[in-house]
C-alpha cells in the first residue's frame, strides 16, 4: 500500500513539475530572447516577471473555446491532447535520479522513440481538421520533416545503445559511471541533439508553423486552451529531449557527490535547454528543401558512419 | 568559391557552415552582459528631441490675449482636414475664433499648421499622452487647447506689428509698426 502511495506520489510530482516546468518555460525563454536581443523580456507581471505564466494562463483559459464551423470537430479536439499526451507520456521512462522516474521499461528508449514519432500524428490530426490551406501546408512540412528526421534520430542513438548493450534507459545511465558517452559518441550527439530540435519544431526547424510563411502552420485555427496545449506540448518536448540527451550522453544523474543525484540531472537539463533557446535566438530558419537535403543528403549517411565506425570499433 | 564539387570542398563548407553557425551562437550568447536599449516608459521618460512634435495648443500673446486670428490657414494646410474653426470679431476690431476645434484622433502630428500659422498662435508641444478611452474626448475645443503662456516665441505679438487699427489704437500705433505713409506723399 505505501509502495502504491509513493509510486502515485512520484508519478504526480513528475506530471505536475514537467508541466509546470514547461510553462514556465514559456516565460525564461521570452526573458532570454529578450536578453540577447538587449532587451527586457517580460518583466511586469510578479517578481521577474515569473507571474507572466499565470497571467497567460488566465487569459487562455478566458477565451471562447472556438471551433471554426468548416473544421473536423471531433479530429480538432483530439489533435492538442495528443500532442500534449505523447510528449508526457514519453517523460514516463526518463529515469531522473535513483528511485525517481514514472517507470522503468526495459525498452525505454523505443518507447521514446515510438512516442515522438506518435507527435506527427498530433500536428497532421490538427492540420487536416483545421481544413484550412496554411495549416494544411504545415502539416505537409511537419510530416516530411518528422518522419524524416526521426529516421537519423533512431539512428544517432544506436551507437549509444551498442556501446551500452541495453535499451533500458537506467542500464544506460549506469552504463556511463566511466565515461559519458558523449565523447565516444560526439557525432552521435550532435545528431540527435539537432533530430530533437527538429521533433519539437523549434527554430531553426519549425518550418511548420514558419511564422513569416505560413501565419502559424498547423495551429493557425487554434486559440484558447487547445492552442495553449499545442504550446505546452512544444515546450514539454524540449524539455523531454533536454532530458533525454541528458540521460543518454551526458551520464543522466552521475556527477561528483556534493550535489544530490536529481540536481545533476536538473543542472544537466537546464543547461541543454537554455543551449537550444540559445540555438532558436541565434539561427535562421532553413528553406523547405535545405532542410530535407541536410536531413538525408549529411544528418543520415553521417549518422550511418557513425554508426558504421561504432560497431568497427566494438568488435575490434 | 570556383569547384563546388570535390570531397575535399564538401569537407571545408560542412566545416565553414558548422564554425559559422557556432561564432553566430558565441556573439549572441554575448548579448548577456550587453545593457539592454529598453527604455521603461511609465517610470521612464524617453528623451524626446527639442523639435518634437505632440499635442497641439493654441498660445497668447505677452498681453495674455488670444494670439489666433481665425485666418483658416492652418485649417487649410491640414492634410487630414482635422482643424476647424470660424471667425469672429470683437467691438475693438481685434479678430479671434469664435470656436476652434481639433480631432486628435485624425491628427497626425505633422506640424504644417504651426508652419503656416502666421501668428505663431497654434504650436506643437512635447506632450504626447493623450490616451482616452472615449474617441469623443480627443475632440479638443478652444478651452482645452488654449493655454496662459505665449509658447515658443515669448516676446512675438501680432497686432504690434500688424499695421491694423485696434483697440483704439490707430494705424501704426502699436511699437513695432511705422507711421503710415501717405501715398500722395510719396507721388514725384
Amino acid at each position: 500500500m505505501s509502495e502504491l502511495v509513493s509510486n502515485l506520489l512520484n508519478v504526480v510530482l513528475i506530471l505536475v513539475s514537467v508541466v509546470f516546468g514547461a510553462a514556465l518555460l514559456t516565460w525564461v525563454e521570452r526573458r532570454l530572447l529578450g536578453i540577447w536581443q538587449d532587451r527586457y523580456g517580460p518583466n511586469r507581471v510578479g517578481p521577474f516577471g515569473t507571474l507572466q505564466i499565470v497571467a497567460d494562463m488566465i487569459k487562455l483559459l478566458m477565451k471562447q473555446d472556438w471551433v471554426p464551423p468548416f473544421a473536423d470537430r471531433l479530429v480538432f479536439i483530439i489533435a492538442p491532447a495528443v500532442a500534449m499526451f505523447v510528449v508526457v507520456a514519453a517523460f514516463a521512462v526518463i529515469p531522473m535520479a535513483p528511485g525517481v522516474g514514472v517507470v522503468d521499461l526495459n525498452i525505454g528508449l523505443l518507447f521514446f522513440l515510438a512516442m515522438t514519432s506518435l507527435g506527427v500524428y498530433a500536428v497532421m490530426f490538427g492540420a487536416y481538421a483545421s481544413d484550412n490551406k496554411y495549416a494544411m501546408l504545415g502539416g505537409l512540412r511537419a510530416a516530411a520533416q518528422m518522419v524524416s528526421y526521426e529516421v537519423f534520430m533512431g539512428l544517432s542513438l544506436m551507437g549509444v545503445v551498442m556501446l551500452a548493450g541495453t535499451f533500458n534507459l537506467r542500464e544506460l545511465v549506469l552504463a556511463q559511471a566511466d565515461g559519458w558517452f558523449i565523447g565516444p559518441q560526439i557525432v552521435g550527439f550532435f545528431i540527435f541533439f539537432l533530430a530533437g530540435i527538429a521533433e519539437s519544431h523549434r527554430t531553426p526547424f519549425d518550418l511548420p508553423e514558419a511564422e513569416h510563411e505560413l501565419t502559424a502552420g498547423f495551429h493557425t485555427e487554434y486559440s484558447g486552451m487547445k492552442f495553449a496545449m499545442f504550446f505546452i506540448g512544444e515546450y514539454v518536448s524540449v524539455l523531454m529531449t533536454a532530458a533525454m540527451i541528458t540521460v543518454l550522453f551526458l551520464g543522466g544523474w552521475l556527477g561528483p557527490g556534493w550535489l544530490p543525484p536529481l540536481a545533476w540531472f536538473l543542472l544537466k537539463t537546464i543547461a541543454l535547454v537554455l543551449l537550444m533557446i540559445l540555438i532558436r535566438g541565434s539561427l535562421p530558419r532553413p528553406r523547405y528543401d535545405q532542410l530535407m537535403a541536410f536531413g538525408w543528403k549529411f544528418m543520415l549517411p553521417l549518422s550511418l558512419l557513425n554508426l558504421l565506425v561504432t560497431g568497427a570499433l566494438i568488435l575490434i | 568559391m570556383k569547384q563546388t564539387t570535390g570531397l575535399g570542398r564538401q569537407i571545408f563548407l560542412v566545416w565553414d557552415y558548422f564554425y559559422s553557425t557556432l561564432v553566430t551562437l558565441a556573439k549572441v550568447a554575448g548579448h548577456t552582459f550587453t545593457k539592454a536599449d529598453t527604455v521603461e516608459y511609465p517610470e521612464q521618460m524617453p528623451y524626446l528631441a527639442p523639435r518634437f512634435r505632440g499635442r497641439i495648443v493654441l498660445t497668447r500673446d505677452p498681453t495674455g490675449e488670444e494670439r489666433c486670428v481665425a485666418c483658416n490657414l492652418c485649417a487649410s494646410a491640414c492634410p487630414t482636414d482635422c482643424i476647424s474653426l470660424q471667425k469672429t470679431e470683437d467691438e475693438t476690431g481685434r479678430w479671434s475664433a469664435e470656436y476652434f476645434r481639433i480631432n486628435f484622433s485624425r491628427c497626425v502630428f505633422c506640424g504644417l499648421c504651426e508652419e503656416a500659422c502666421p501668428t505663431y498662435a497654434i504650436q506643437l508641444t512635447s506632450d504626447f499622452e493623450m490616451a482616452e478611452y472615449e474617441r469623443q474626448n480627443l475632440v479638443y475645443e478652444k478651452e482645452h487647447l488654449l493655454i496662459d503662456g505665449p509658447g515658443k516665441h515669448p516676446d512675438y505679438n501680432f497686432y504690434e506689428l500688424c499695421g491694423k487699427a485696434v483697440s483704439g489704437r490707430a494705424k501704426g500705433g502699436g511699437c513695432l509698426e511705422a507711421e503710415p505713409v501717405n501715398l500722395k506723399s510719396l507721388l514725384p
